[in-house]
């Protein structure tokens, strides 16, 4: 039973163990090879000690129900699982490569590629919150790079599943979580905020830029409680390349109330992947930290707050989607376009934390050989021209500058264009519109019969009427 | 193997139907009832004749209180609608369907698995469990690892820690809940025939011994035909409102 007696060469259920890769105070992992061939595997031993801490045992018992729940890219693919009655264990496969711990050693890193990883990390968190799950151990230890670059979150000790028991929050009244990356409302013992993990990825990030943790690494359940009052140095004034936008999207992951974080990993993939277009507030200048009196302020106000009851973790979601509007300013008519606006703000509106991306498409020559023309006759730039058009478009909806984004992308196939920009974006739903019957829709064929068909998210269809 | 938790079908046929289909299309192969298989309800004598049926091929079913005070004659302490209830009931079953509710067993034992309509430590005394605190009796007084009842008409699932803390969770219809080996589990299946959580559709689990998964269901079913022949029966008039509302 004792994974102190598990050795190198032993077999458990027909894997043989092949080296120990990690001894932690929870569990151990090793590299095993099924005996009837295949790749090599990990597998996860819990520490069964009588004398160590029960919340490894739990812990582990919280892997062995959320793991089988998930999948997808971002999570390691789950083999097989060992009962407690005979040798409790998790294998999985070995999810080769390093873990974005090391990359901590080479801080301070270039902000580029602190948006890289921060965008990569938020992709692997929406979809695991999608699938009901929120982490609430998110550390560089925990997360690993597939070959390919996306994310793997590994470790779902601490994990909550929104649909089942948590055998976590009754047992232990402490605080659960590694100290500088844990969010104010898990200090607080709240459980069920997936923003949680946006902090943990905020605090990340700060790392990553300025070399530097922060909230520290407190020992105590009162240093934990400091971050609930005390804001951090800001990141530019640690590191002077931070640019702005970085700034911003950091202290955001870090605000202390959830309501005023992203409300989804999805808005801060977006964010990330388009710096441009990061509504900079009073966080995007902040260079020094707030005064003696704010501090006080907030610290008088952290006595009286109580974690807010949240929603469920798909809930949260779909009250902040981000939606997606096809316009096509060239060919486009004012029927349709009052009719796209109508639409757009119907599903924008009913959800108060939504975003607005508006699209369109500058179509290249699937034929050109030389470089399309970046200039139309009258000599102007068209990106340019675009762009201007779909603000103008987007006018009339009057939305908060924060909430609504511009791209002109450019592309021989704008169906495609559309669905890799919903896909790479996390995109909810996607409003566009459809031709009718034109000579040009015969020529050219359906933009958004391809879109409904080829897009992996919900598509609203508008037609002007005839 | 599959197994249907059914409990507190009360002589809804409209509902039992509902769930017996909704089992089959999850390839359950085998039945347990809870107790409480008539009362309230309009069509006692079609509901145990499935279930004498189903019991004679291997199904597990449990007595009630509703069952033995039909079995038996009512008892002193039942409201008067539940009472008026009783005395209709035993006026629609045939003799055999009375002997076959009144030879129902308190409790059955199968493996791992303890089935009793109220609670473990008084099976006869229809307490019901409404507290963490009476979960950890019950489960103290059985060496079964899970727990299967009914009574309360509310679904929820209890489990106990080996440090003695009882948990509470309100479950989610259609996710399957793998009932951990290290821990003591009690599962209310909820009513199918009278649910009183403000949900009107009708509640059951089903538990695959393949992993130990739970799973509890909601099943809608067509209230307004069950509460026209409540209605219709002469039974009191509140027994079929409570069904359109779930209450």
């Amino acid at each position: 039973m004792e994974q102190s007696r598990l050795q190198a060469g032993m077999s458990i259920d027909g894997f043989r163990l092949e080296e120990r890769l990690h001894q932690g105070s929870m569990a151990s992992l090793w590299r095993v090879v099924p005996a009837d061939g295949g790749p090599p595997l990990v597998m996860k031993v819990p520490s069964l000690h009588q004398e160590d801490d029960p919340a490894a045992i739990v812990g582990f018992e919280v892997e062995q129900m959320i793991l089988p729940t998930l999948s997808g890219i971002h999570v390691p693919r789950l083999v097989a699982s060992g009962d407690f009655s005979k040798q409790p264990y998790l294998v999985m496969e070995l999810v080769p490569g390093e873990s974005l711990r090391p990359r901590f050693d080479r801080a301070p890193l270039p902000a580029e590629e602190v948006a890289s990883i921060g965008a990569r990390v938020a992709a692997a968190l929406h979809d695991l919150h999608g699938q009901h799950v929120i982490h609430l151990d998110v550390k560089p230890s925990n997360i690993m790079f597939r070959s390919t670059g996306e994310v793997v979150l590994i470790d779902y000790g601490l994990a909550r599943h929104d649909h089942l028991p948590d055998l976590l929050a009754e047992q232990f009244r402490i605080p659960m979580g590694t100290a500088p990356y844990m969010s104010p409302e898990q200090i607080r013992r709240t459980r069920s905020d997936p923003r949680s993990d946006l902090f943990a990825l905020g605090v990340m990030l700060y790392h990553l830029l300025t070399d530097a943790r922060p909230f520290g690494n407190p020992g105590s359940v009162r240093g934990l409680r400091r971050r609930l009052y005390r804001d951090p140095v800001p990141p530019r004034a640690r590191n002077p390349d931070c640019p702005p936008w970085l700034q911003e999207v950091i202290l955001r992951c870090l605000e202390v109330d959830p309501a005023q974080r992203y409300q989804t990993a999805a808005q801060v993939v977006f964010d990330l992947q388009h710096s441009d277009q990061v509504a900079l507030t009073e966080r995007s200048r902040r260079l020094r930290r707030d005064g003696i009196v704010k501090v006080m302020r907030r610290w008088m106000k952290t006595l009286a707050t109580e974690g807010e009851l949240a929603n469920s973790v798909v809930g949260r979601l779909a009250k902040a989607p981000i939606v997606l509007v096809a316009i096509d300013v060239a060919q486009g008519s004012a029927g349709l376009d009052r009719g796209l606006r109508v639409a757009a703000r119907r599903v924008f509106e009913s959800e108060p934390g939504a975003r607005l991306a508006c699209v369109t498409v500058l179509r290249t020559s699937r034929l050109a050989v030389a470089a399309p023309p970046t200039v139309d006759a009258e000599g102007r730039n068209l990106r340019v021209t675009r762009l201007v058009e779909l603000k103008h478009w987007a006018r009339p909806l009057d939305i908060a500058p924060g909430r609504v984004t511009y791209h002109v992308l450019e592309s021989a196939d704008p169906a495609r264009a559309i669905i890799e920009f919903a896909t790479s974006n996390k995109v909810d739903q996607i409003v566009i519109g459809a031709r009718g019957s034109s000579p040009l829709r015969r020529y050219l064929g359906s933009v958004s019969s391809q879109v409904v068909a080829e897009a992996d998210c919900t598509v609203t269809v508008v037609k002007a009427p005839s | 193997m599959r197994m249907a938790l059914l409990a507190d079908v009360h002589a809804n046929l409209e509902a039992f139907r509902a769930c017996l289909e909704h089992a089959r299309e999850q390839r359950v192969d085998r039945y347990a009832f809870l107790g409480d298989l008539v009362g309230y309800g309009a069509d006692p004598a079609p509901v145990v004749e499935w279930v004498m049926h189903s019991v004679a091929q291997g199904s597990v079913a449990v007595l009630g209180n509703h069952d033995q005070a039909v079995a038996l004659g009512p008892s002193a302490s039942m409201t008067a609608e539940a009472s008026q209830a009783v005395k209709w009931t035993r006026s629609q079953l045939a003799a055999s369907q009375l002997a076959f509710l009144g030879a129902l067993p308190m409790t059955v034992e199968q493996g791992s698995c303890l089935y009793v309509h109220a609670n473990a430590w008084d099976p006869a005394g229809w307490e019901y469990l409404t507290s963490g605190q009476d979960v950890g009796r019950s489960l103290a007084a059985t060496r079964c690892r899970q727990t299967f009842c009914g009574h309360v008409h509310r679904p929820a699932l209890y489990h106990l820690s080996p440090a003695g803390t009882v948990s509470h969770f309100d479950p989610v219809a259609g996710t399957g809940i793998p009932l951990g080996s290290r821990r003591r589990w009690l599962v209310i299946a909820g009513s199918v025939g009278q649910p009183r959580d403000g949900l009107p559709a009708a509640s059951y689990a089903t538990f695959d011994d393949q992993g130990d998964v739970l799973t509890f269901f909601r099943v809608p079913y067509d209230t307004a035909e069950a509460a026209r022949k409540v209605r219709a029966a002469g039974l009191p008039e509140a027994l079929g409102r409570r069904l359109e509302a779930g209450v």
